[in-house]
């Protein structure tokens, strides 16, 4: 069997904006999920184990609804699974904060609080998205990752108060995340071309910056100032970490062409 | 997931207190609970201790060969109800752990014990999960035995321990129909699936059935802890309803069973199996397994690498009780 002939069609340049800024949002989400599905019986404690499971499900039920609905946009017949399993890197739309491996559960928990707020703050302006599937998984989501951010928070402020070695793990772990805040509200042209659709990712910012600032003072932590910045994610440039992510994500799929699962 | 079979040497009831003695017998012989602050024989507690956290510790390590295919999984339904399942395994663990904790232990240490091969888990974990087929044999088979077994102890005479048994048993069912769902698909799509679905029953069959403990003939405490009421059924007793069960269920999967001496028997009405090989058994429970060490030192690494985040958050809380004095003070 060949591959489903339709997958190799997809041209993301093709798409229709709202289609290209759902597969933005459902990558950022596909991708953090299955790299915290890496933490799964190797956390700290048992309790999160089961957070950790949680997140990770939350956002891969994100990422399914987002990536269905830019197939159903593009109206080619592309499914979640043919998005998920048969782009290849250079296709996918995330930024390269959620690809960065997990590090120990200090620089996990600093990209969580960073991540989560931000789709906080996402999700909370998509509610008044004038598009009405965007709108509703908003809604849905939104109470979602209210609880990933008061995980996340919860967390950096015990290991930034904690012991001696967790607040040194806490702010390396800052240190190692930060380089990839700016893209996260970096003006793209496909949300600057959905003005009544998508959220303002700049306009963010000031919200998302109030509260992890009041985070890390509570944690007794310092805000980075990184003298890099990640960039291109959302053009489909990557790191290095993202295609050791999907070979095994793809792998299984890829290796039975046009079966069912 | 949990496997009927208990290792440590068989403990005799203690003397003592002979009124309260009574008590107990009495509420044992009635068919009623002994909860946490009932008096209760010590060797009762300690089977007690052994078997549930045996069983809570059969859980968490048996959230690693499935979480192995969590990264790996070949569509994303089947991800997010892997991860949904491995998350009940490690929800059964806490569950186990705080009834175990009703007896007057805590999780560290029994966690310890773990650690320090004192305590076991259930020796199915030992074998590999190879194929995404074994996702699916797990789930029917692993799964499916687990469930005979629990089915009986949700009625056993330890109140905790039997309440927490009545809820595991409602999502270890839906963990056993996603097992078979997934063989089901597989066994009926492409023949490279089909085989890899008669490949994982083929590895997984014998180590199921062997989950039921050794034969009655061969099982040193199983007659105290039905005297007890915690064990309410034998091994062999189990082993033929699961056997009985799953026939008919791997002809519906068009699957086969690997045993040539499997075969409907008219006059027991149940049916006939082979002979399962004892010694890897014990081989495999004594340590000699292929994924013992693998999964041990696996579940070691996890603990001591979060050491020092259990222990910020023991600072914190107690910095916070402190500063909640301070203001209390002031």
């Amino acid at each position: 069997m060949s591959p489903p002939a339709v997958t190799s069609a997809l041209s993301i340049a093709a798409l229709p904006a709202t289609a290209k800024y759902a597969l933005a949002l459902g990558d950022d989400a596909l991708i953090l999920g299955q790299r915290l599905g890496e933490w799964i019986a190797d956390a700290p404690q048992l309790e999160e184990d089961l957070a950790l499971a949680n997140i990770s499900l939350d956002l891969i039920g994100q990422a399914r609804i987002l990536l269905s609905y830019a197939g159903e946009l593009e109206g080619a017949g592309h499914t979640e699974d043919d998005l998920a399993f048969w782009r290849d890197d250079n296709q996918f739309r995330n930024v390269h904060l959620v690809e960065q491996p997990n590090g120990d559960f200090a620089v996990t928990m600093a990209r969580q609080l960073v991540f989560a707020s931000y789709q906080y703050e996402l999700y909370r302006a998509l509610q008044d998205s004038g598009d009405e599937a965007l709108a509703a998984l908003a809604g849905k989501a939104f109470k979602e990752v209210s609880y990933h951010r008061e995980h996340a928070r919860t967390w950096v402020v015990r290991l930034g108060d904690g012991t001696e070695e967790s607040h040194r793990r806490m702010q390396a772990g800052l240190e190692a995340v930060w380089p990839g805040v700016p893209e996260l509200f970096e003006p793209d042209e496909v949300s600057l071309s959905l003005p009544s659709v998508a959220a303002d990712p700049a306009g963010l910012e000031p919200h998302w910056a109030r509260f992890v600032d009041g985070v890390l003072a509570e944690a007794t932590l310092t805000r980075p100032t990184p003298r890099w910045r990640s960039r291109g994610g959302r053009s489909g440039l990557h790191t290095e970490h993202l295609g050791h992510l999907l070979a095994p994500m793809q792998h299984l799929h890829r290796s039975h062409p046009g079966a069912s699962w | 997931m949990y496997g009927n079979h208990d290792t440590e040497t068989a403990l005799v009831p203690d003397e003592g207190d002979s009124e309260r003695q009574a008590e107990f017998d009495a509420l044992i012989a009635d068919d009623q609970r002994i909860e946490p602050r009932d008096w209760m024989p010590d060797a009762y507690r300690r089977t007690l201790i052994r078997q549930v956290a045996q069983h809570a510790h059969s859980e968490i390590i048996g959230m690693q060969p499935e979480g192995n295919w969590i990264t790996r999984a070949p569509s994303l339904r089947r991800k997010a109800i892997l991860i949904a399942k491995v998350q009940d395994e490690g929800g059964h663990g806490l569950y186990l752990y705080s009834a175990c904790e009703t007896l007057g232990v805590d999780r560290e240490d029994l966690l310890d014990r773990l650690h320090g091969g004192r305590q076991k888990y259930s020796s199915i974990f030992n074998y590999p999960a190879l194929t995404w087929a074994d996702v699916g044999a797990i789930g029917w088979l692993v799964d499916g035995a687990a469930i005979m077994n629990q089915v009986a102890l949700c009625r056993c005479s330890y109140g905790p321990y039997a309440r927490a048994m009545i809820r595991i048993c409602k999502e270890e069912s839906f963990h056993q129909r996603q097992g078979f769902e997934i063989l089901h698909t597989l066994a009926h799509g492409t023949p490279a699936q089909k085989e890899m679905a008669q490949d994982a029953v083929n590895r997984f069959w014998a180590p199921a059935l062997m989950m039921f403990g050794p034969p009655d003939d061969a099982s040193p405490h199983s007659a105290q802890s039905m005297a007890w009421g915690i064990k309410r059924f034998s091994n062999d007793e189990l082993r033929q309803r699961f056997v009985d069960m799953s026939v008919p269920q791997a002809e519906v999967l068009g699957l086969s069973l690997p045993d040539p001496d499997l075969r409907w028997n008219d006059e027991r009405g149940h049916y006939d199996s082979g002979e399962l090989d004892w010694d890897e058994f014990a081989r495999v429970i004594s340590g000699d397994g292929p994924c013992n060490a693998q999964r041990m030192s696996r579940r070691i690494r996890a603990h001591e690498d979060g050491a020092w985040v259990r222990e910020a958050a023991q600072a914190y809380a107690a910095k916070q009780a402190a500063r909640t004095l301070e203001v209390a003070a002031s």
